[in-house]
Order: C-alpha cells, then structure tokens, then sequence
C-alpha cells in the first residue's frame, strides 16, 4: 500500500484508563473510500480505539494520522473541521431537541446554509422516517431512529472520515438491515468508514477489510472475507 | 385584600433577585454538573463592584437612572471576568476528577471570597451610594418603590435576554448541547471549554445585576451578604429543578413569595427557616423539582 492512499494511520497506539491498559501497541490503517470493521468482544479495546481516534481520549503513547498530519491528541471538536466525525455507542442524541434541531447541531460548524439544507435533505432522503418526524424531540423516536438520526448527524458536517461506534447494538434484526445497508450507501457516495460491531457476521459482510481486537490488541488482520472464513473468528465471533 | 397585594409585590422584588442569582447556579450546574457554591458570593462581588465603580463616578448624592444602568453593566462585566478567573484557575484543574473534588473546591472558593473580601473591603458594612432617588408610588392601598419596581423590571428584561440567548443564538444552541451531553457536543465541532467559560461569565453577570439592584435598594453591602442569599438562590434553583433555566426563574420567585408571606405573620422570626424547609420538603417529596425530568434512555 502506497502511504498516500491511507486517509488514517494508527501506529503503536496506547491507551490507559485510570490503571486499565486498554490498548496495547494497537496499528491499524484505513484507505480513502474503504469500509474497515473492528470486530472483537465486549471491552476488547474497540470502542477505545475510536474515542482515541476522535479525541475523546488521549493516547499515554503512538501517533494517529491523518491524510498525513500527525492529529495525535487533538482535541475533538478540532477534528470535525478537519474531517472526522463520529456517531457515538449510545448513540448521544440530544433528546431534549427536536430530529431537524439534532441534525443542524451536526452542522455546527458550517456557516453556509445553503449547504446545510443540501446536507439535510440528504441525510431524509438516506433515512425517510427522520423527515417524517423532524419536528419530533429526539427522545420520542424509537432505539433505531436514534441510530438513524446519529449516523445522519455525524454526516452533516461532510466528514471524510465517519466512525460507528456500534451502530447496530440493541436493535431489531429488520433495523439492522437498514443500518448495514445504509452503510453501503455511505460508501459508494464517497465517505470512508471506520466501523466497530459486536455484529461480527452482518459487519463483516459490509466491509473491505477488518481487524481483530483481542484485549486491548490487533490479534488479525485481512479482507474481510478471509477474516470470516478464519477459524478462529469463526469460533469466536460468528458462532460456527 | 391590600396587605396580601402588598406582600406578593415585595414578595416578586425578593424573589426576582433569588431568580437571578438561582439562574448562575442552574446554568454552571447544567454543563458541568457541579454546584458552583462561590456563586453567592460573586453576587456580593457584584455589588462591591458597583460600588466602587459608582464611587469613583463620584455618583453619590447625585442620583441618574443613566448612570445606574451603566454601574450595573459595569459591575456585571468585572464580574463576569471574575467568573471566568474562578472557572479557569479553581474548577478547570479539577474537571477530571471525582465530582466531590470539584464541589469541596467551589466551598473553598466560596470561603476564600467571603473572609478575602473581609480582608480587602473590610467586615463593617459599607454605605451603598445613592444612585437612584428613593420614591414611593402608592397604588390603590398598595406601596411600591421605585427601587423595587426597578428590581423586577430589569430581572425581567435580564431574563428575556437570557432566553433569547440560550434559544435563538449559535452559543446558546452550544451551551444546551454542552449541558446534555458534554462529549457528544465536542463530537459536533463544539469547543466545550469555551462553552463553559461563557456559562461562568454569564452566570456571574446576573448575580452582579442582582447584587447592585439589591444594594440600591437596601445599601448596606458587606462581605457575608452573599451567604445567605446565596444559600437561598440555590435552594430556588433546586426547587424548579437544578439545570432547568424556567426552573430558576419559576423557583427564585416562589422562594421569594413564600419568604416575604411569611415575614407578614407572626412568625416572622423565622423567615430564613422558609427556604430551607422547602429545600428538605422538595428532597423527600420531589428531588428533581418542579421543571425536573429523568430522561429514560431508550433501546
């Protein structure tokens, strides 16, 4: 892999929480246009990996880069202009606001309303139900439309760079489709994703490529069609 | 009929200054969940900076309404300065540690004001300069003074500014988005530190206005004022339900109500005892006040 076609570079990143050493040496690369998944079971380091990447945390050693400039222990609200946004575990909807009050925040940054409602009849047009209900307050919508209207955000301030933070977690098989798919989506428009999934089988079946998170490190990496067929992840993840 | 008229219009004046000062504690706690106790205390900061301010005016014996409009912005500015200074030096050091770190610092800010001021301004009781001439309107049987009528009339315009802010502006829709969800709102490109820094400074220029208007109409100002008054404001604050901006408003002016009726009875001598039996009423019966709500997450 020539180094310029990588939008994002982790190398030997360490992470601590209070005493927790929650990643250990962990180096992972995503290219421009790809769908990189990081399987591995709860509390491996995944969830971590993304909050460091973001800047939510700071990293105790080890650089992350960006289209090539070392973003190491930026804070996070620096990041989003430059292109990295996230749609957290959780989700982090602002309840008390309304669906269309949710998706302006998503554009915080952005000065130019032109393009805001540009980026907003997008992101209706990728989940119609958020139109159906965009004066609605976030916290009236069901568990999927919260994750709908998340994804939808962190799209709102055009990022080159989205992370998914288990976007998947706690919904409907049916529900999941349409988060998987929309994924797809996301990238045949052109946005690179980085995407962390208990949901290893549906996960792996949307991605290019994926990385293994075992306590705190990269135990494999590959396409992830050779991942899926790996005994291993077979036995542990996809409950062959 | 009269004397009840009379006493919800004292009442509302008492209660407005409650208002103002319970909005300070409601704003600070909503984005970042701590109870800033040296707020009482800036509201004393605010009327020694009016004070000083009218003073080296040379205002004293030479009323204006212009003049006092503009010592209380001056008063509101140095202490919205002031709360900025606390935020950054006491309370952003300790950020990331347990919240009873952050709350026994806001109780040692609070003390270092109180016996600070006393060292600096001295612990005898000053003289409030006369910014305003003292007048009494009487409508049917009830009095009113214009002091007083100043009191609600600029916390009234204070707080439709406040909710324009919080509604209608770009830091406003940031200091709501900080206040729910603090890492969530960096996701979103919101420079939280900047966020809060505004909250402490516009907390703190409410307190100042409360505190001119307060010492225009009774001008014995001294270092303790804020303690009480304080201690009031924030009972208020949890009354309408800690981190709700209607909640403060709502809470400041029923404190203010029930103390003053109270003051009209026999029992007068216990008119401090009113807000703190609220306080013990609301924790067992209500806790989350009356704008309080537990947000349910959903799955």
């Amino acid at each position: 892999m020539s180094a310029d076609d990588a939008l994002l570079a982790i190398e030997g990143l360490h992470v601590f929480y209070g005493g927790i050493h929650a990643l250990r040496d962990v180096s992972l690369t995503v290219r421009r246009g790809e769908v990189v998944t990081l399987i591995g079971a709860n509390g491996a380091g995944k969830s971590t990996t993304l909050r460091a990447i973001c800047g939510l945390l700071s990293p105790a050693r080890g650089t992350i880069t960006f289209e090539g400039d070392v973003i190491t222990g930026q804070a996070a609200h620096t990041l989003v202009p430059r292109g990295i946004s996230m749609s957290p575990e959780g989700r982090g909807v602002f309840a008390n606001l309304t669906v269309l009050e949710n998706l302006e925040m998503g554009a915080y940054l952005v000065r130019d309303t032109a393009r805001i409602r540009e980026d907003l009849e997008r992101g209706f047009s990728l989940f119609p139900r958020l139109r159906e209900r965009a004066k609605q307050n976030a916290g009236t919508l069901s568990g999927g439309e919260q994750q709908m209207l998340a994804i939808a955000r962190a799209l709102m301030s055009r990022p080159k760079l989205l992370l998914l933070d288990e976007p998947s977690l706690g919904l409907a098989p049916i529900v999941c489709q349409t988060i998987f798919s929309t994924i797809d989506a996301i990238k045949t428009s052109g946005t690179t994703v980085l995407l962390v999934e208990q949901n290893a089988n549906a996960a792996l079946k949307h991605s290019d490529r994926a990385y293994v998170i075992e306590t705190g490190a990269v135990i494999l990496e590959g396409p992830a069609s050779d991942i899926a067929a790996h005994p291993r992840v077979k036995a542990a993840y996809l409950g062959e | 009929m009269e004397t009840l008229l009379q006493q919800i219009i004292n009442g509302l004046s008492l209660g407005a200054i409650y208002a103002l000062i319970a909005l300070g504690y409601t704003m600070v706690y909503g984005v970042l969940r701590l109870i800033n106790f040296a707020h009482g205390d800036v509201y004393m900061l605010g009327a020694f900076a009016g004070y000083f301010l009218a003073n080296a005016l040379g205002l004293d014996g030479h009323p204006s309404v212009f003049w006092a409009i503009l010592v209380t912005i001056g008063a509101m500015a140095i202490c919205a300065a002031i709360g900025v200074v606390i935020e950054r030096f006491a309370y952003k050091p300790v950020r990331h540690h347990p919240r009873l770190t952050a709350l026994i610092t806001a109780i040692g800010v609070s003390l270092l004001l109180e016996y600070g001021g006393q060292v600096v301004f001295g612990a005898t009781p000053r003289f409030f300069p006369q910014m305003i001439e003292s007048r009494t309107y009487a409508l049917g049987g009830v009095q009113i003074t214009n002091q007083n009528l100043l009191i609600i009339v600029v916390a009234v315009i204070v707080m439709f500014g406040l909710e324009y802010i919080v509604h209608r502006t770009r830091i406003g829709k940031a200091m709501r988005a900080t206040s729910y969800n603090l890492s969530v709102a960096k996701l979103m490109g919101i420079n939280t530190d900047r966020v809060i820094a505004f909250t402490f400074a516009l907390g703190s220029a409410l307190a100042a206005a409360g505190g001119v208007l307060v010492a225009l109409a009774i001008p014995r100002i001294d270092p303790l004022m804020g303690l009480m008054t304080g201690l009031k404001a924030f009972v208020a604050a949890v009354l309408g339900g800690i981190g709700s901006i209607p909640g403060a408003m709502v809470g400041g002016v029923l404190i203010g109500l029930m103390e003053t009726g109270l003051s009209a009875t026999a029992y007068s001598t216990y008119r401090d005892a009113v807000a703190f039996g609220v306080l013990i009423l609301i924790l067992i019966v209500r806790p989350s006040g009356i704008f309080g709500s537990s947000v349910v997450e959903k799955v």
